[in-house]
């Protein structure tokens, strides 16, 4: 409970500094557009606890930070949509709805709340043409940006927008969309790349050609299959020093050497991912 | 200001669809501010609490009831649909009749539909009260499965329509009477059901075979004679078609196969490769089918008259 007089101003920037934080200590989540769909992507130890959800037809979910409250986020929109296309018709459910519908909820609850929301989302739908796809991020204020063919956000996002945008390109087919995703993904701090196996990742995407629902995880071979691919095209266009790339590829940092490949910041629990990763932050005071 | 200090002093009323001050109507449970914390998967609940004008068969009271007024006979009804277990699957089939009293309301009716990929419902009852029940039971089993993450169980999904029902009742006794007949197929045991309901819910699981409507009766007759345990599902489709052509034959209220419009049943089977309707040719193929063989033998098939042993 605050004590005296503090400023609005200040208040302001005490909460956003807070958000910013919680959110920067867990991992990067990617969404870009494919030719046939969007690709949505997320380092998830987890097969049962998501990050990436289906919220409505055409439309996807993706988050970082608290998994309570993302889910709790997740569970709502899931609601506005059905609400939504149950009052009109199926057609009438947008991101743009959602995305709106979550800029609301979050600025309030920033404006209102001790504590805000740790938390930052992707809302992406797919239209009929790539020209009609939509990406929305909303940040834990509100604020909502349209972010054209892809995204990179929380974790360090600076760092994996940045390994992203060297690699996208418009109209890349899916093999070469996840190969940029998990490429961007693996780029930690200072340039070195770890490899990320199919157990650890969440994957799913929005395909444009699929009837009614277009949202699809891939998992197990399809996923396996797509990771394999991912490498043997990285190895033809980079031929890299160390051949392989399968073999650990800490090249130029001396610490790795230990660790199993498992990702970026091992040291960083990912709070989305398991039950009891969230004891790196206080309780939440509300 | 009080609202940043304490957190969430406003919190529950605030947000959009955080629902207006409660009138004389809206005395059941607030909904939570902007649909957060709501702690159930059901969207039916959601709506039960948050918006009850948008449930189904929400209907003024008339005192004495309406089931006989003229108002009431006139609306669409939709008539029979069959269903049968076949070989890991289920077929279910219905006419396209729609009927008004004595007249007939539309030729072309759709009353087969499909709920989610591993199970489809038709209807026969009021029209617009089934159409509305059908769109809400969609959404209740995908909405559902969004937040859970996995879909309720083929028993979960067929006891939450009766609960469903048992809700319309007030409706049914003011002669708003709807009646779904549920089928779906069962993954871990590779096998199809089927579920019937009366007007105040079920769900009672049917063996075999099952009809409703008003010329249900016929229908299953026809089935009793045609239905063997674990056809293929061409075979069981064939015989719901058999079937539907004899409900027609007997029944003013259900609608034979309309050459001249080219208007057949609808057909949709459910199997391990999900839910699947029949396209309006091959629909067509089987009720050409069976009108062609109706040409030599207007009863169609007949059954032997003693069991072989």
């Amino acid at each position: 409970m605050p004590f005296g007089y503090v400023s609005p101003a200040q208040a302001m920037r005490d909460k956003a500094e807070y958000a910013r934080q919680g959110i920067a200590r867990g991992r990067s989540c990617v969404t870009l557009q494919y030719d046939g769909g969007i690709l949505l992507m997320a380092p998830n130890p987890s097969s049962a606890l998501h990050k990436i959800s289906e919220i409505y037809d055409r439309i996807a979910f993706a988050a970082v930070g608290r998994y309570n409250e993302y889910e709790n986020l997740r569970k709502a929109g899931i609601t506005y949509a059905d609400i939504t296309g149950y009052q009109f018709d199926r057609v009438d459910v947008t991101a743009r709805g959602i995305a709106n519908y979550y800029a609301q909820n979050l600025g309030t609850i920033f404006t209102e709340n001790l504590k805000p929301f740790e938390v930052e989302i992707v809302v992406a739908e797919v239209g009929t043409r790539p020209e009609t796809d939509q990406i929305y991020r909303i940040t834990f204020d509100g604020s909502v940006t349209d972010e054209p063919g892809f995204v990179a956000f929380g974790g360090q996002a600076d760092q994996v927008s940045a390994a992203l945008k060297e690699r996208y390109s418009p109209g890349m087919s899916l093999t070469e969309a996840f190969s940029a995703a998990l490429a961007a993904l693996s780029a930690s701090g200072n340039g070195e790349r770890s490899e990320v196996a199919a157990t650890q990742l969440e994957v799913a995407i929005l395909d444009r050609t699929r009837d009614h629902r277009a949202f699809r995880r891939i998992r197990a071979a399809r996923l396996e299959e797509l990771i394999a691919d991912s490498r043997s095209a990285d190895a033809k266009s980079a031929p890299a020093p160390e051949a392989p790339p399968a073999s650990s590829a800490g090249g130029s940092a001396p610490s790795t050497g230990s660790e199993p490949a498992t990702g970026p910041d091992r040291g960083n629990t990912d709070r989305g991912g398991g039950v009891g990763g969230g004891n790196t932050t206080p309780p939440n005071p509300l | 200001m009080g609202s940043y200090f304490d957190g969430s002093a406003h919190s529950r009323q605030s947000g959009p669809f955080a629902g207006g001050e409660g009138g004389p109507e809206r005395t059941r449970i607030r909904p939570p501010a902007g649909f957060m914390d709501w702690p159930s998967s059901s969207f039916a609940d959601f709506l039960a609490s948050n918006s009850p004008d948008l449930l189904p068969g929400r209907v003024p009271l008339t005192p004495g009831g309406a089931a006989d007024s003229p108002a009431l006979r006139d609306l669409p009804h939709a008539t029979t649909i069959v269903a049968a277990i076949c070989h890991h699957g289920v077929v279910l089939a219905g006419d396209r009749r729609a009927t008004a009293g004595s007249m007939i309301a539309k030729r072309d009716v759709e009353k087969v539909f499909r709920s989610d990929e591993f199970s489809a419902i038709g209807y026969a009852g009021s029209g617009s009260v089934g159409i509305e029940f059908v769109r809400l039971f969609q959404v209740e089993l995908e909405h559902y499965e969004k937040m859970e993450g996995q879909p309720l169980s083929l028993e979960g999904k067929a006891n939450r329509l009766a609960w469903m029902i048992r809700g319309n009742l007030g409706a049914a006794m003011q002669g708003f009477i709807v009646v779904p007949l549920f089928v779906g197929y069962d993954e871990d045991a590779d096998q199809g059901h089927i579920f019937s309901y009366d007007v105040a819910g079920g769900p009672y699981e049917e063996q075999r075979f099952h009809s409703i409507g008003s010329g249900s009766v016929f229908a299953r007759g026809s089935l009793k004679k045609l239905y063997a345990d674990d056809m293929p599902v061409a075979d069981a489709v064939l015989a719901c078609v058999q079937a539907l052509y004899d409900a027609a034959d007997d029944d003013s209220a259900t609608g034979g196969p309309d050459l001249t419009r080219r208007i057949f049943p609808v057909i949709a089977t459910v199997t391990a490769d999900g839910f699947r309707k029949l396209s309006e040719a091959e629909s067509e193929d089987y009720a050409q089918q069976v009108v062609q063989e109706r040409m030599t033998m207007p009863d169609g098939p007949s059954a032997p008259l003693r069991t072989t042993s």
